[in-house]
């Protein structure tokens, strides 16, 4: 009965194993780079930061792969931000080949596109609190309000070629894809581990969450 | 859309929330983890703590403050003061701050943005800009000046070009400071504000001579600021975090409320 945190050596993982252990009720928490341990762990967090070819090859370098493919597709598993982008065949970031768990690129926010109603520029990294519009009811949103605002900060977002993998977009200025969710899969670009209220009930969601039981919210 | 953020900046030193350093000396305003707990209930977007004293013994009190704060306060800290190296961001990070702002060792040494960003991400980089008007440059085409050493030192770097080349190495967004307004309470130095805020295109915080939640309106109405940073309208409980929000609401600006 653990939780492991996927540590492939990129970003600081501390707050995200934080976050989980503020909600996980005694549940341990481990931050591991051991394919062993994340192959014994009953739920699974992926995160990210950083550059994505870095973070592939730091992935691999540790031998990771294979067990975090396996876990995204036998147990709870749960991606945040690079952890999302990683999921995917191809991320225009440095041209870098994803794991492909899930069929889909990651584009960058295109120049020409980032402007807001009234003409003014905006800002890429996508950095601060924005709207997240759920697409599809999932036991990972029970007890959030459609349209919360989750914590950004990011230049590149997923495009999944399945519009089934939806589970939520955000505008910026147009809509984009922000969490995808398949069976026992969900990943997040935003960063629940510091989105405050709406972050923390979404992980204590994922702690708790049964894949096998149907993703029907609980009344 | 995305909210304009809010940052209340808590200067600390040997452990305490201190009141800004050129607004009538030091004074206590509290231990920042109930300070970060109050602003945090208050809706804070974000949470920015500078070292202003940046000693190598107020180190181990910074990181345990920092790692109490994290523990119990579940939005992004900025930490900075003292940061010089590689080694230190990592520490920082480590300890539970999500970013960490980078002053003097930048300009001492310009390479380090580049070396911090590539090895942690530009997201948790924040260069920190304090800007001095230059007394001679006309007021149609003003200039500012970059300084150190918590703004004792001139450098001869003009600030904005000196912002577009720590965009170029990688930082993530920029802590700009104005040294004339800092303190004063007059509000920002708006152009300054407006000026980095049109050419660069990373994120900018405000910050420097905040007195009223209008000043906080005006630093995104008229500056164009992706975020404003205040300290001493929110220590003593003059004003709270809500109240600048609902201004700004009521200004037409996308907030977190």
């Amino acid at each position: 009965m653990t939780i492991a945190v996927v540590d492939y050596g990129m970003g600081n993982l501390r707050s995200v194993a934080r976050a989980l252990e503020h909600v996980a009720g005694g549940v341990p928490v481990v931050v591991t780079d051991s394919p062993e341990q994340v192959e014994a762990a009953e739920r699974v967090v992926f995160p990210g930061q950083g550059a994505m070819p870095d973070c592939m090859r730091e992935l691999d370098a540790r031998g990771l792969r294979e067990a975090v493919v396996r876990a995204a597709s036998r147990r709870p598993f749960l991606g945040i931000c690079i952890g999302l982008q990683m999921l995917f065949e191809r991320s225009e970031e440095g041209n870098t080949p994803g794991l492909a768990v899930l069929p889909g690129e990651v584009i960058r926010f295109p120049e020409p596109a980032m402007r807001d109603a009234s003409g003014q520029r905006l800002k890429v990294p996508h950095m601060g609190w924005n709207e997240v519009h759920q697409a599809v009811a999932h036991p990972l949103w029970q007890g959030i309000a459609d349209g919360s605002r989750f914590y950004f900060v990011h230049s590149y977002f997923p495009q999944p070629a399945d519009p089934a993998l939806v589970a939520a977009f955000a505008h910026y200025p147009f809509a984009f894809c922000c969490a995808v969710a398949r069976e026992n899969l969900f990943a997040v670009q935003f960063h629940p581990e510091k989105s405050h209220d709406a972050g923390l009930r979404l992980l204590a969601n994922f702690v708790a969450w049964d894949p096998a039981a149907g993703s029907q919210p609980a009344a | 859309m995305l909210a304009r953020r809010v940052i209340p900046c808590l200067d600390v030193t040997g452990g305490r929330v201190v009141k800004g350093v050129n607004f009538v000396g030091l004074r206590d305003a509290g231990d920042p983890v109930e300070v970060a707990r109050r602003y945090d209930q208050q809706g804070a977007d974000e949470l920015a703590f500078l070292d202003i004293t940046a000693s190598s013994d107020g180190r181990a009190t910074l990181l345990s403050m920092v790692e109490a704060v994290a523990a119990q306060v579940f939005i992004p800290l900025t930490v900075g003061g003292g940061v010089r190296s590689v080694a230190d961001v990592r520490v920082l990070l480590n300890a539970g701050a999500d970013k960490a702002s980078i002053n003097t060792a930048a300009v001492q040494n310009p390479a380090f943005v580049a070396e911090a960003a590539g090895r942690f991400g530009s997201q948790c980089i924040v260069v920190a800009i304090d800007a001095r008007r230059v007394p001679d440059s006309p007021p149609q085409a003003p200039r500012w000046e970059v300084y150190t050493h918590g703004g004792r030192k001139a450098t001869g770097l003009d600030a904005l070009e000196w912002g577009e080349r720590m965009q170029a190495s990688g930082a993530g967004e920029i802590l700009l400071t104005s040294m004339d307004r800092d303190g004063t309470r007059e509000g920002f130095d708006l152009e300054l504000v407006r000026a980095f805020s049109d050419r660069l295109s990373i994120p900018v915080i405000a910050s420097g001579g905040v007195g009223s939640v209008q000043h906080m309106v005006d630093g995104v109405t008229e500056g164009h600021a992706d975020a404003v940073l205040a300290a001493s309208i929110f220590h003593y409980g003059e004003h709270t975090v809500g109240d600048v929000k609902r201004a700004l609401a009521a200004a037409g600006v996308e907030v977190r409320l």
